[in-house]
């Protein structure tokens, strides 16, 4: 699935790396436990999260993650979006919980693993 | 006290401070490791797996420990990823290998880590671990990633 259909799918509004939308995703993995998104995710996924600080950009620097989408309309602060700029990953934010979120990228086809 | 690469064999070595408790930034190493890797040309799956181990190894190291070094060797056969740090060690190896359990800080939990996953995940992605830990002393680990 494109960047660009999970932005549509999600109302999500874009924060960062616009050049990115085109990129494929194959996974999809929501979480607030980086420990676990370490240990399970696989690369060209989009992450989904709650969760809003540097070391959720490290995780996905770290596991090649091509896109983040905050959840409940959370904004990252300057820093965050400079760091994701630096490493060519797309940040995405919704205002629709992890849950729905998560329900509605499924609903458009994508899966965990 | 272990293996070491042989050195006739070392391409390179980078060396690597980590600070106790700076969560800001804990993944610098990791993330330089990765950039380096890449340079290198090495195959896209090891880097992947050699940088989420040194990510785990740091933050390990950032979370738990009072500081230490973290060490890449590369030869043309493996990748050795060395961490030491000054302590306070490790009371139960077996059981911080076990999946869940943890001794993190709060504060650590609540940045997303501290859920028990790191070595495990560790010696997922490595070929070979081997961790030595005394109390009050320090820990040794090392994952080799064979090229």
């Amino acid at each position: 699935m494109k960047i660009r259909t999970i932005k549509e799918l999600l109302d999500a509004r874009l924060i960062a790396g616009e050049d990115f939308l085109d990129n494929e995703v194959l996974y999809a993995c929501g979480s607030d436990l980086m420990s676990d998104v370490l240990a399970f995710v696989k690369e060209q996924t989009v992450l989904l999260t709650g969760l809003n600080n540097p070391q959720v950009i490290r995780t996905a620097e770290m596991l090649d993650v091509s896109a983040i989408v905050f959840v409940r309309g959370k904004t990252p602060s300057p820093e965050i979006i400079q760091m994701a700029l630096e490493r060519d990953i797309v940040l995405l934010s919704t205002d629709h919980t992890l849950f729905e979120a998560c329900g509605k990228l499924y609903e458009g086809g994508l899966r965990g693993r | 006290m272990t293996e070491s690469a042989n050195n006739e064999d070392l391409v390179m070595v980078q060396t690597y401070e980590i600070e106790a408790g700076n969560f800001t930034l804990a993944g610098e190493a990791a993330s330089n490791i990765k950039k380096l890797l890449r340079q290198l040309g090495i195959d896209a799956k090891i880097v992947r797996k050699v940088s989420i181990a040194a990510y785990e190894a740091e933050l390990n190291m950032v979370i738990h420990s009072l500081g230490g070094i973290m060490r890449l060797e590369i030869t043309p056969k493996e990748i050795v990823l060395k961490a030491r740090d000054d302590g306070p060690g490790i009371e139960d190896i077996e059981l911080a290998m076990q999946e869940g359990y943890s001794t993190a800080t709060e504060l650590a939990r609540e940045l997303g880590f501290g859920a028990g996953m790191g070595l495990p995940n560790i010696k997922r992605c490595s070929d070979k671990l081997h961790l030595q830990s005394k109390l009050g002393q320090g820990t040794y680990l090392e994952a080799r990633f064979f090229l």
